[in-house]
């Protein structure tokens, strides 16, 4: 990608990223206390990454069939609470182990 | 004392830095592959230290994107981090002046923040400084190596570990949603708008980024709505 034009985007990026995160860091001193504010925000996550992840992560493998083995090993694996690095492995494992079995 | 908060937070930020080694080495080989070169893959991390935020922008480079779209993609992908950084606020010790809180915000992430809420009490410098240090190395390491050797692996291995950074986000979305129905309510609203985005023949023609914003904001607000948290935090 053009050097020049890659330098804007990451600058455009890199500097919203950091800008809300130091913003609030430098600024507020109190608690939020506007409850849709609060609420909004507790939501933000869980919806931005959720829908992030579906349907995208069923096209990550270029097999629709090994992407939803590893979904379903890593949810299995999430909603038994294991660590974020076991469910990453658990997930990856999934994906190689239906790859190996059907296509090759 | 002081140095042993520095020591400390060293210690917390090793199994952080774990996880990312894998997941940003993951984002090496999917970034290197769709066209960027080693040191752009690997600036982006540098640089911005988020993986929803990340794996938006690629996409909005690759397809010549507005600068408005990459912008207002960043912001509502990482606004949560907004919060993140209010909470924080609250529990630094006054050793934490303004310089230190222009560098800390730098690696304020999911996991950074969730460390700083499990700590007892203020928060000195210190502890921060040992706590972002190795999370921040290996991000930026993990995607170098992923960049750099992920074509040197089989392909098949590479295509597997493409999903690896998915496997972070069920990791953190499938806990808080089997504990908080309207969490669980709300990431289906999401899943629900974001497979509309993309199987609906015109909606499928919405830019990428746009679409993690509608989907996260609509979803985020009904709940706010209909069930809103208190200020304190919880239900």
């Amino acid at each position: 990608m053009d050097p020049k034009k890659f330098a804007v985007y990451l600058i455009v990026a890199a500097g919203v990223t950091y800008l809300v995160r130091m913003l609030p860091l430098v600024l507020v001193k109190k608690q939020i206390q506007n409850r849709f504010v609060v609420s909004f925000l507790h939501y933000m996550p869980i919806a931005v990454l959720s829908a992030m992840t579906i349907p995208a992560c069923f096209y990550a493998t270029g097999h629709l069939l090994s992407a939803a083995v590893g979904f379903a090993v890593a949810f299995v694996l999430a909603w038994k609470e294991k660590p974020l690095l076991v469910v990453a492995i658990g997930i990856v494992a999934g994906v190689l182990l239906t790859e190996l079995l059907f296509f090759r | 004392m002081r140095s042993s908060d520095f020591h400390r937070g060293l210690a917390n930020g090793v199994p952080i830095c774990l996880g990312y080694l894998s997941v940003s080495f993951a984002f090496g080989i999917s970034t290197f592959n769709s066209g960027l070169s080693v040191v752009q893959t690997t600036l982006i991390s540098m640089f911005c230290v988020t993986s929803a935020g990340q794996l938006a922008a690629v996409p909005i480079m690759l397809a010549g994107g507005t600068l408005l779209e990459m912008a207002l993609a960043q912001l509502v992908i990482n606004l949560r981090y907004t919060l993140m950084s209010v909470s924080i606020s609250q529990k630094l010790d006054d050793g934490v002046t303004l310089p230190h809180r222009l560098m800390l915000s730098y690696v304020v992430t999911d996991e950074t923040f969730a460390m700083t809420t499990a700590q007892r009490g203020k928060i000195s410098r210190q502890y921060f400084y040992g706590l972002i240090l190795l999370p921040w190395l290996g991000w930026t390491l993990g995607t170098f190596l992923g960049a750099v050797a992920g074509n040197l692996l089989p392909p098949l291995l590479t295509a597997s570990l493409g999903i690896a950074i998915y496997g972070m986000f069920i990791a953190i979305v499938v806990p808080q949603a089997k504990h908080e129905r309207p969490a669980a309510l709300c990431a289906l609203i999401a899943v629900g708008l974001s497979c509309l985005f993309r199987y609906v023949p015109l909606l499928s023609r919405v830019p990428e980024g746009f679409v993690i914003i509608l989907c996260a904001t609509a979803a985020s607000a009904i709940l706010a709505v209909h069930a809103p948290v208190n200020p304190e935090g919880g239900n």
